[in-house]
């Protein structure tokens, strides 16, 4: 028997991922930001998503990946927490994709330490491969970037 | 949830009411043996929780109870006196139940200790005290046994239970319960029979559903203050008069909903009465506290976060304060202790005194520990006045427990106190008369959950500063922000009025930019643990009511920050959290010599009693002066947001309708053509509930000066007139123009 997942996919840099559209409360194009000094460098700034008040984490910079172009707005996949929610800031925005289980493969041992970490899998979908997110690791500080100070 | 688990839940919540209800209670009786009422309600309270406890079968519980409103029901018919060992038993007996509940709460049956012994000791008890008592009436020979027969169909128990009441008793109970005379015999009975307090006119609520409440009136808060700054371009008559009900509404809607989080301070103070009964009996003091405001509400939040700091500063008064009867007694004072709690509303804050009249602190003992823990050195020791020796309790190198039992004094913990107060944004303050007592006054707000704050800008952000740490704001311009800004080795300082005032730059600590203009600075000073410093931001804008909200795991760990809020244009701004950005800054906590002789400098002057004055212009007459205490703030509002109501001259300030008064009115002086111009100059007063406007030609300064005042009392509305910068100046009495206009500006 197979099970199905849906996912909501989104662009990063030269990366197609995906997070478990379960996890995901809205998307939303581009929102002002409020910049917080001494955070860490993950944390890009605070957004106000209808009077409640949501950290947004920069992807890429949590990936390691090369920083925006400039002049180009992220946009942001909001996602549940336990403790409140959290906007992940992406690239472009895709579809919801619909996987069978059996398209999902580990993440190759190859890839970098870090992508490892965040990258629970990989699906395999016809023209291309999504990664998939572990939005929890992604969300949680990495051990070393104390806040602040 | 199923209805029996319904049902459980309902009787944990009345049964630990009752059970607070009983501790204050038996301790009460302890004192007025004699109090019949005292005695109903007790005996009441232990009742109910046996009718319920053996309805729903927890039998351990129930036989617990049993015995112990067996031995109440000896003492309700007066066959024996309330001895103090009887008294130990009946609160062993509440422990017991109380542990017991505890158990239900967590496991669902009442454990599985039977308490025997406390259940012998109550059956021994009354045994002893019936024997004693000599003559024992004729029913009682045959004492009750300690462990009855479960009495019959639960359903029926409490309701049978009543008949052996008598008419008198009942009477009581129900006057007790019910301070207001109403409703027939049955309903008497029935509140009786649940326990009390209970009226029909109460509901219990989820505080979960409180909480959401609160959140979405935030919201509302924050939607409306929106609003509020999107009219400023609208023109639509329609749609401004539906705004100004909409934020009339909010306001009203707002305070509604934050009353309803509001609990008395007695729900922390109830307890008290118990602590200091248990702890007085094991130092083998006596110790008598009073209370006083116990009704003075505050934000269930605030109650919560002060429980512990409260609790720690009574068991110190006792432990460490009241010294034994005979020492008392010694000393020529009476055997018994007095503390003494006292809780009050001024000025939007709540104060609460916690003062005893025991040993008080050892200036010397003190002085001498300070130089044994290296604090100060014998020379500035030397130099500090009794004042600045008794604030050193707080110091966090007072704080180890070895170090305050040696010196007789308080301070275990002081400092944890100290931080906890001022966490949830109030202040401690101690004094001491060595020999006759020490009393801690604190300071909180109301709510934490909607704040007045500054609003200041740097590095091109917007940050909120809470209003309780702001003391005042300096701007320099042009030459004088060059020449008035002072460096000792690159560090830079401000002369407030003759006292060095380090300066904290914000750009710096949040490493940020500087946007401001260049040749002005701007300075907002502060204080924080006890210790005033200026911070430098960019720009100042406004104060605003802010709604607090929590910042997200990824920010909770930096010190610069109390929350976060969401500002009238819809974007987030940073709360600052003034403590935490001192103690980055090191304006506060490290060095303690410097904190000491600094407070010494501000103790002397004090001695020299200053007063700081708002010096305005009023008419074409020299100068006149405010004492700044009856300041609560400066507007400048513009004239035509003046409107009329019943002939008097009005306007809507922070969702208020103040009154305004023309101070040149009321000195009867000439306007000095201030009525041309477009803004008017108003010192906002208060007296805590209300605020009225006093319209003046001009702010001139503010100056602190030691007054020697001449001709006090002489005319109505003056304080008198007292040289002020080598000028004759008239002194203002607010409270007396105030009152003068009484009913008018909204004291009825």
């Amino acid at each position: 028997m197979n099970t199905r997942q849906q996912y909501c996919t989104f662009q990063l840099a030269d990366l197609f991922l995906g997070v478990e559209v379960e996890r995901v409360q809205e998307v939303l194009r581009y929102q002002e930001m409020t910049r917080v000094p001494l955070a860490p460098r993950m944390v890009e700034g605070l957004i106000n998503l209808r009077g409640q008040i949501v950290t947004a984490i920069d992807l890429r910079r949590r990936l390691e990946l090369p920083a925006r172009e400039a002049g180009r707005d992220p946009m942001n996949v909001v996602v549940r927490t336990p403790e409140g929610a959290v906007s992940l800031l992406v690239d472009e925005i895709g579809d919801v994709v619909d996987v069978e289980d059996e398209w999902l493969e580990a993440a190759p041992p190859t890839l970098a330490d870090d992508g490892q970490k965040l990258i629970r899998g990989v699906v395999k979908l016809d023209n291309r491969l999504m990664l998939i997110l572990d939005a929890e690791r992604a969300i949680a500080a990495p051990g070393a970037e104390a806040p602040g100070l | 949830m199923n209805e029996f688990d319904d049902v459980v839940n309902d009787f944990l919540v009345e049964s630990h009411e009752g059970l607070d209800r009983l501790d204050r209670d038996l301790v009460q009786l302890e004192k007025e043996p004699n109090s019949r009422d005292t005695l109903s309600s007790i005996f009441r309270t232990i009742h109910t929780i046996k009718g319920t406890c053996g309805f729903l079968g927890f039998s351990r519980l129930e036989k617990v109870a049993h015995a112990g409103e067996n031995l109440l029901s000896k003492l309700r018919d007066g066959e024996f006196a309330l001895d103090p060992a009887i008294t130990t038993a009946l609160l062993q007996a509440v422990d017991a139940i109380r542990s017991m509940l505890t158990a239900v709460e967590a496991a669902g049956n009442d454990g599985d200790k039977d308490y025997a012994d406390v259940i012998a000791l109550l059956a021994k008890l009354q045994h002893n005290a019936l024997r004693a008592a000599g003559a024992a009436p004729a029913h009682s020979t045959v004492p009750l046994p300690a462990l009855p027969a479960r009495e019959p169909a639960p359903a029926t128990a409490v309701a049978q239970a009543e008949p052996q009441w008598d008419p008198v008793q009942r009477a009581a109970a129900a006057a007790s319960a019910t301070p207001v005379a109403s409703a027939g015999p049955a309903d008497d009975v029935h509140r009786a029979v649940a326990g009390g307090a209970v009226t029909d006119s109460t509901i219990r609520v989820d505080v979960v559903l409180l909480d959401s409440l609160m959140n979405l009136v935030g919201e509302l808060v924050l939607a409306r203050n929106q609003i509020l700054q999107h009219t400023t371009t609208q023109d639509d008559s329609v749609f401004l008069a539906t705004c100004q009900r909409l934020n009339l509404i909010t306001t009203e809607l707002q305070e509604g909903v934050m009353k309803t989080r509001m609990q008395p301070i007695g729900n922390v103070w109830g307890k008290f009465p118990r602590v200091v009964r248990d702890l007085a009996h094991a130092c083998g003091k006596r110790v008598r506290i009073e209370m006083e405001g116990e009704e003075t509400e505050l934000d269930k939040t605030i109650i919560e976060a002060i429980k512990d700091p409260l609790t720690h500063i009574v068991r110190n008064a006792i432990d460490h304060g009241i010294e034994l009867p005979d020492r008392r007694t010694a000393a020529g004072k009476p055997a018994e202790g007095v503390l003494r709690l006292h809780a009050f509303h001024e000025g939007g804050q709540v104060n609460i005194e916690i003062a005893d009249d025991g040993a008080g602190l050892s200036v010397e003992r003190l002085k001498a520990k300070a130089i044994e823990r290296g604090l100060v050195t014998a020379e500035q020791a030397a130099k500090l006045s009794e004042r600045d020796v008794v604030q050193m309790v707080f110091l966090p190198g007072f704080s180890t427990a070895a170090a305050v039992t040696n010196i007789s004094g308080r301070g275990v913990g002081m400092d944890v106190v100290r931080t906890n107060i001022e966490r949830i944004g109030g202040t401690v303050e101690l004094s001491s008369v060595h020999g006759h007592g020490t009393t801690l006054r604190i300071k909180i707000p109301l709510t934490l959950a909607i704040i007045p704050a500054l609003v200041v800008s740097s590095g091109g952000a917007r940050y909120a500063i809470p209003q309780v740490s702001l003391l005042e704001l300096v701007r320099l311009e042009g030459e004088q922000a060059k020449k008035r800004i002072e460096y000792i080795r690159g560090v830079p300082v401000y002369r407030l009025r003759g006292t060095l005032l380090p300066l904290v730059l914000l750009n710096r600590q949040l490493k940020v930019p500087g946007a401001g203009e260049p040749d002005v600075v701007n300075i907002v000073i502060l204080q924080a643990d006890g210790r005033q410093f200026g911070l430098v931001v960019d720009e100042i804008n406004d104060t605003e009511e802010i709604v607090v909200k929590p910042l997200g795991k990824h920010l909770k760990g930096i010190a610069a920050y109390a929350g976060s809020t969401i500002m009238g244009d819809g974007r987030v701004a940073l709360i600052l959290d003034i403590l935490g950005i001192a103690r980055m800054a090191r304006v506060v906590g490290e060095r303690c010599e410097r904190a000491l002789s600094k407070q010494a400098e501000t103790e002397e002057r004090a001695e020299e009693k200053r007063h700081t004055l708002l010096l305005v212009q009023v008419g074409s007459r020299g100068c006149t002066a405010i004492p700044l205490t009856d300041v609560a703030r400066l507007e400048e509002l513009p004239r035509d947001s003046i409107e009329w109501t019943a002939g008097r001259q009005v306007v809507q300030y922070r969702g208020e309708i103040m009154p305004l008064l023309w101070l040149s009115d009321e000195v009867g002086c000439e306007r000095l053509g201030s009525d041309a111009e477009e803004t008017l100059q108003v010192v906002v007063h208060s007296d805590g509930k209300h605020q009225v406007g006093i319209v003046v030609d001009r702010i001139l300064d503010i100056v602190e000066e030691k007054l020697d005042i001449q001709g006090a009392g002489s005319v109505v509305g003056y304080k008198g007139r007292a040289v002020v910068q080598g000028r004759v100046t008239d002194l203002i009495d607010v409270a007396a123009i105030v009152a003068r206009h009484g009913a008018l500006v909204g004291q009825s």
